[in-house]
């Protein structure tokens, strides 16, 4: 297993007013996100245990890519993966954003 | 989670989504009245796995086990999903205790019924004694709460089906309800090829696990109450219909289970496979019942009749 840890300062705080959401199943190939409406302002935090070692730099990509995409200001993500390829990564984040949204800008 | 479905109505959703393909946790959503679910100890406890780590595998936040409170037509119930695909639905020792404490807390306060989400493949060989010792636990809890007159229905229709000591808990519920793709069994296919050669049972046959496992056999030995469709909306009807069977339970009714286990093992105890049980049921063309659709199968076993109320 291998620790990976996040910051970030999105452009804007996160739509909707849901405290808490969680998408996927830690299984092979999958991950689960929960997300937490949590920190200040546009600070974005992500923690992550991974089963897959030695792939800090594809996480760092890809989630540099989603908060620049989803600006999601305000939100913690605590993630486990099962060994999740990026693309499906990048799916799940979105969708944990948009769960979060969801009931009002 | 995508447009089309956000704006879809719960009961539609709950009738177009296959139970088999689901999550727990959409299982639950589209089972229960819409919006009514509560969870207890939920994701962002982090109440995971002690021993997880020490194997150096992945954790989930819920260890597997979604359990909280809902209304199902109106009325009070409690609900515990296992997610199947997580390590298998394999139960360990936050999992087990998850559902230990929702049996205990229904045991306390008598009136409210327990729907129990059963996908799972047994225990978490990582959490060994852990895992068996909440077996145990959860079948304890169970006939301790039914003793105190709470109704607690299995329902059975995930991927990792039923084994194990799911299996042995299945066989502590109240009632059951199963779909085709879901098994109900103690040891699985591998396990028991692995004990008694592939001459006792071949796990490659897929057509012989399911018509010794599958469902439609269960429900035609009477060891499930009711067959649904493989939709969430089967699954709830199929839970309502359960609730409203199921009587009060004592020594007679353990009796009565005792007496229909001894008849079925005199009557059918020398069939070879499923299909011989089938024809000595009566059934014509037993061949054919892994084909009929759920509609069909259905009709069918009803014709046979179902579990004598005053068992199990």
């Amino acid at each position: 297993m291998e620790d990976l840890s996040f910051q970030h300062t999105a452009r804007e705080r996160a739509g909707g007013t849901k405290p808490i959401a969680i998408v996927g199943v830690v299984a092979s190939g999958n991950l689960e996100v929960l997300v937490e409406r949590v920190l200040p302002g546009t600070e974005c935090q992500l923690e992550i245990k991974t089963a897959a070692v030695g792939f800090g730099e594809v996480w760092k990509a890809v989630i540099g890519d989603f908060v620049e995409r989803y600006s999601p200001g305000g939100l913690r993500f605590s993630i486990n993966d099962g060994g999740a390829r990026p693309d499906t990564v990048s799916l799940r984040l979105a969708q944990a954003v948009r769960l979060i949204g969801e009931g009002g800008q | 989670m995508t447009a089309p479905l956000k704006h879809t109505v719960p009961s539609e959703r709950a009738r177009t989504t296959s139970f088999n393909e689901a999550s727990a946790r959409t299982r639950v959503e589209l089972l229960l009245d819409a919006g009514s679910f509560v969870e207890f100890i939920g994701p962002e406890k982090r109440e995971v796995s002690p021993h997880l780590k020490i194997f150096d595998l992945p954790e989930q936040f819920d260890d597997g086990l979604v359990v909280g409170g809902g209304r199902l037509d109106g009325s009070p119930v409690f609900i515990a999903a296992q997610e199947g695909r997580f390590m298998g639905g394999a139960f360990g020792e936050v999992h087990g205790a998850k559902l230990t404490g929702l049996l205990r807390a229904a045991r306390e306060i008598e009136s409210v019924p327990v729907l129990i989400l059963l996908d799972t493949g047994g225990v978490r060989l990582q959490e060994a004694n852990a895992g068996e010792l909440a077996i145990a636990e959860i079948m304890r809890a169970v006939m301790e709460a039914r003793m105190a007159g709470v109704k607690v229905i299995g329902l059975i229709g995930g991927r990792s089906g039923c084994y194990g000591g799911g299996g042995l808990i299945s066989g502590c519920c109240s009632a059951l309800a199963v779909s085709e793709p879901g098994r109900i069994a103690v040891s699985g296919p591998e396990v028991i090829e692995t004990n008694r050669g592939v001459e006792e049972f071949d796990s490659r046959d897929r057509a012989l696990v399911w018509r010794t496992m599958g469902g439609k056999n269960r429900r035609l030995q009477g060891a499930a109450d009711v067959f649904t469709d493989d939709t969430v909306q089967g699954f709830r009807d199929a839970a309502l219909e359960l609730l409203s069977l199921v009587g009060a339970f004592g020594l007679d009714r353990l009796k009565a289970e005792q007496a229909r286990l001894a008849d079925r093992l005199q009557n059918f105890g020398t069939c070879a496979d499923a299909i011989d049980l089938w024809a000595a049921q009566g059934i014509a063309q037993a061949e054919q019942v892994p084909d009929l659709s759920a509609d069909q199968f259905i009709s069918l076993a009803n014709t046979i009749g179902r579990t004598s109320r005053e068992a199990r």
